[in-house]
């Protein structure tokens, strides 16, 4: 399939195929699930960082009237159970189900402890205050530097630093260590004429999505569960029930509803488990819903860091070497995200020499998870406001030094692998040739800063099928829930490969029974790697549509073709069926036609992004105002241009969230101070310009039309994009996330 | 058990009667009582929007009004918008300007946005921003948010 051939459906606007159903009111999301007799439930969490379970009693919440069941750890594993799997040293397991209920310690302040299913949402919380649990209370630690002290509180005294060498002898707060090389770092830094180096922190954010995370469980008589969830993968909810509660897949069915918001946040199950409990002791359904404090306590953000950085480049420009220490906090159990964010903020340009040192460190937090462009955000912040200043140093225009320093096709990564098929260099050009990079911008407490990023898409397994209906319309399924649009964008493919309009083509996604495994929507990875099963679908279609032609007519199937929507051959022109007339032969001729497709895609395909931003700082108070945003990004193929802007405008604005706004805000004790929308300040309209989106299209050669994952790329560039605006602005440099007003303040040498 | 109270109200132009809780809020009466589940629960305090409507025509967070207090009164959700099958020129216009994603948060924007243009049929740019700023969206930027409301107030 060529990429620059005229398509008749790809690279329209048609309204999404689900905005009928969200402007009315009418979707159904998981926080909407209603069921006959259901219950509500509640999960009471531990207000203590890191403590001893001395002893939970539920007897006084099991005897309010109303209350239809509590769990606790025990109703998860018994203490058989329990020891079988800790002599079998199941640690993943173990730690897994502590984080759906704790059994005998806590690691961090907002840990599920016990749950409550009852007749209302009220009662349920009244239960939760009955329900007395004794702590011993240890000592916690929150800083991610004060977590590598050798006299820090331990998490887990078993815990061993993971890394290429043989696991550490003594227990660590450290999960991962690892360390890359390249070339001769000493020998660069001498070869280079300036050097800079800062230290760049941030802190926890979450992912921010509108609706809290919801699961409504039935347990039907023959002991069959079905779960109405609120995620990215049913298939991942499905695995982690099947794999805590230990029942065959088949008796669990999942089925996604809407999703109010997801961004990474919704990869992982905080509460299906839990759900699943509440019904089978309750004996009835129960929907367990958290709120907003919920949310922010137990659910997992993104990491805070400590990134230390070093540069150094010739007086010409050339980056000659770097260093880089990352130091990130992966939540109360082990994780990683360190070594993505270095991958991330090393992508973008050419280092002859370099080492990067990765450590993911557990601290008393919530469990870090996925949040767009994982790990990516505070690292390519660290990178692009040090290339800035570095620039400046130079005396070079910020986006020529990094057209000079840019990776190309044959670039090297850190790893030795190999760049291809890239638009690392065609973003900056468009950034630089964008009329807001030489537009004027006067005035006094003003400055124009500039960012790059590189990300790529995941591709991963995806299943489609499409069914042809006798009237000529086809039934599209898939096992990706749709996040962002892709129940559209997927169709799109398809019925630009089926000939057909967008209206003909039903877009839905199935169930954990009826569609093939597929991951979770993630990764920027779902209008790519689902959409090629679409196209995989629909071809699939035209072949046995093409064999039951060809029985038709009695002619060899190769003779078949189907072009523009009709089915011919080309030796007779008697034989001829458009797509709808031999839909409607086909219940007569043997039944209906599906067409299946269950793909793998293995191809990394680079992203990148160049983000422009003019700011007024002001001197006095220090706050912030964005005048002026264009975003730039390599999207390979837009399939649906406006899906696209809004990935990016919507993408931009958490980064811009992150870059002034947004952190967890903790006492010493570990307990979190912010755990409100108050408190916690998401973006609103009145924060924000218009986000300019420019769409560069080089096309991915690892998808049929040429598409690139968008979603993630566009968190990364504003946090560097900003800072250095500020510092253009004010002449100070930002080493600090958010970019508070007092800490500007503080980089002015105001305060 | 608490007593109920019987509430009688105007949603949606039709006379409606339901038994609440005294504690019950409005929000919670719609969506688990009344089943008009078209009103989002962002937060429950106030701070996102996502369960907003209008309360003799005014613009309210329906998490932070109980029930009781909607006697003799009348309420508007999302679900009354359209004069059905004809869409609300708002959603007309939130859903040909891609102005949603998720679609959690539209609902709310679509109330507030009439609110605002009830009152104030051309906003400039500026002043759709301010009257939004109570309505949280986590997904679109906001960008085709204002752009649809500018689209629907030139109609
Ligand atoms: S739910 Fe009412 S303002 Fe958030
Ligand atoms: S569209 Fe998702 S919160 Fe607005």
């Amino acid at each position: 399939m060529a990429n620059n051939k005229n398509f008749s459906v790809i690279g329209t606007r048609p309204p999404r195929v689900d905005a009928a159903e969200k402007v009315t009111g009418r979707a159904k999301y998981g926080s909407d699930a209603q069921l006959p007799g259901m219950a509500y439930g509640k999960v009471l969490r531990s207000p203590h960082a890191h403590a001893r379970i001395v002893s939970i009693d539920t007897h006084a919440a099991e005897s309010l009237p109303g209350v239809y069941a509590v769990v606790t750890s025990a109703d998860l594993l018994s203490a058989e159970e329990r020891a079988a799997r800790v002599a079998a040293e199941d640690w993943g397991f173990l730690a897994a189900c502590d984080q759906t209920l704790a059994h005998d310690k806590v690691l961090f302040a907002g840990q599920p402890i016990a749950a409550v299913a009852a007749r209302t949402p009220t009662l349920a919380e009244q239960a939760l205050a009955l329900i007395a649990v004794e702590y011993e209370v240890l000592p916690a630690v929150v800083d991610v530097l004060d977590a590598l002290r050798d006299d820090a509180p331990l998490l887990h005294p078993g815990l061993r630093t993971r890394s290429l060498a043989a696991p550490s002898e003594q227990p660590s707060n450290v999960a991962v260590y690892a360390q890359q090389l390249k070339g001769d770092p000493a020998q660069g830094f001498a070869e280079a004429d300036v050097i800079v180096e800062r230290e760049f922190r941030s802190l926890m954010v979450h992912q921010g999505y509108i609706e809290p995370h919801v699961s409504t469980a039935e347990w039907n008589a023959d002991g069959k569960l079905t779960i109405y969830a609120d995620t990215q993968g049913l298939f991942a909810v499905r695995d982690q029930v099947v794999w805590l509660l230990r029942l065959p897949m088949s008796d669990v069915r999942v089925t996604p509803l809407e999703v109010g918001g997801a961004f990474g946040g919704k990869n992982n199950s905080y509460v299906d488990v839990v759900a699943a409990l509440l019904a089978r002791k309750a004996g009835r359904p129960v929907k367990v819903t958290m709120g907003r404090a919920d949310t922010f306590l137990g659910t997992g953000p993104s990491s805070g860091t400590v990134i230390r950085l070093k540069l150094g480049a010739t007086r010409e420009g050339r980056i000659m070497a770097a260093q880089a220490a990352l130091y990130y906090e992966v939540g109360a159990y082990p994780g990683s995200l360190a070594g993505s964010g270095a991958h991330v903020m090393f992508g973008p340009y050419v280092f002859p020499n370099a080492q990067v040192d990765c450590y993911d460190v557990v601290v008393n937090k919530p469990p870090t998870a996925s949040y767009r462009a994982p790990g990516g955000t505070p690292a390519t912040f660290a990178m692009e406001a040090l290339v800035d200043e570095l620039a400046e140093k130079l005396g070079l225009d910020p986006l020529d030094f990094r057209l000079l320093n840019s990776v190309r096709n044959g670039s090297e990564d850190l790893d030795g692998d190999l760049y291809h098929h890239i638009g690392g260099v065609e973003v900056l050009e468009a950034a630089k040739a964008h009329p807001h990079y030489t537009a004027p911008l006067a005035g006094p407490n003003r400055g124009r800063g500039v960012a790059h990023s590189y990300w790529g898409n995941w591709g991963a397994r995806s299943s489609c099928t499409i069914t042809v209906n006798p009237d000529g319309t086809v039934g599209l399924v898939t096992g990706s829930v749709d996040i962002t649009g892709t129940r559209t964008s997927v169709a799109m493919q398809a019925a630009e490969v089926l000939g057909l309009p967008l209206e003909r083509v039903k877009s839905s996604v199935g169930d954990t029974d009826s569609i093939g495994y597929s991951d979770v929507s993630a990764g920027s990875r779902t209008t790519l790697a689902t959409g090629t099963a679409a196209i995989r679908a629909a071809q699939d279609v035209i072949a046995k549509m093409s064999a039951r032609a060809a029985t038709i007519w009695e002619v060899p199937a190769e003779s078949v073709t189907y072009q523009n929507g009709v089915f011919a051959v080309a030796a007779d022109a008697e034989k001829r069926f458009t797509f709808a007339e031999l839909a409607a032969q086909l219940p007569n001729t043997g039944n209906t036609v599906i067409g299946v497709a269950n793909v793998d895609v293995g191809e990394w395909g680079a992203s990148f992004a160049a983000h422009i931003v003019d700011v007024e700082v002001d001197p006095e108070t220090g706050k912030t105002t964005l005048l002026r945003y264009t975003a730039v990004q390599d999207v390979g193929k837009a399939i649906h241009p406006s899906q696209v802007e809004g990935q990016i405008q919507g993408g931009t604005v958490q980064g811009i969230g992150w870059a002034l706004y947004e952190g967890y805000v903790y006492n010493e004790a570990g307990q979190m101070l912010n755990a409100n929308l108050l408190d916690y300040k998401l973006p609103t309209a009145l924060d924000l310009p218009m986000i300019d989106p420019v769409l560069v299209e080089v096309p991915f050669p690892g998808h049929p039309f040429g598409v690139r994952g968008v979603g993630e790329s566009p968190i990364l560039p504003p946090p560097g994009a900003i800072a250095n605006a500020i510092a253009r602005a004010t002449g100070a440099r930002m080493t600090q996330l958010p970019m508070t007003p007092a800490h500007i303040l503080k980089q002015m040498g105001k305060i | 058990m608490t007593k109920k109270t019987l509430v009688s109200a105007t949603i949606n132009g039709e006379e409606t009667e339901f038994l609440c809780e005294p504690q019950q809020s409005l929000l919670e009466v719609l969506r688990d009582g009344l089943g008009l589940t078209g009103t989002k629960e962002g937060c429950n305090d106030g701070n996102c929007g996502a369960c907003s409507v209008l309360l003799d025509g005014r613009l309210v967070n329906s998490c932070l009004v109980l029930a009781v207090e909607i006697e003799g009164r009348s309420v508007v959700t999302v679900e009354g918008l359209a004069e059905w099958p004809r869409l609300h020129p708002l959603q007309k216009a939130f859903a040909e300007n891609d102005a949603l994603q998720c679609g959690f948060c539209t609902p709310g924007m679509l109330i507030a946005s009439k609110a605002l243009l009830d009152r104030n049929p051309h906003p400039t740019e500026a002043e759709i921003r301010a009257w939004l700023a109570g309505n949280l969206c986590r997904c679109t930027g906001y960008d085709k948010i204002v752009r649809a409301v500018q689209a629907a107030s030139g109609e």
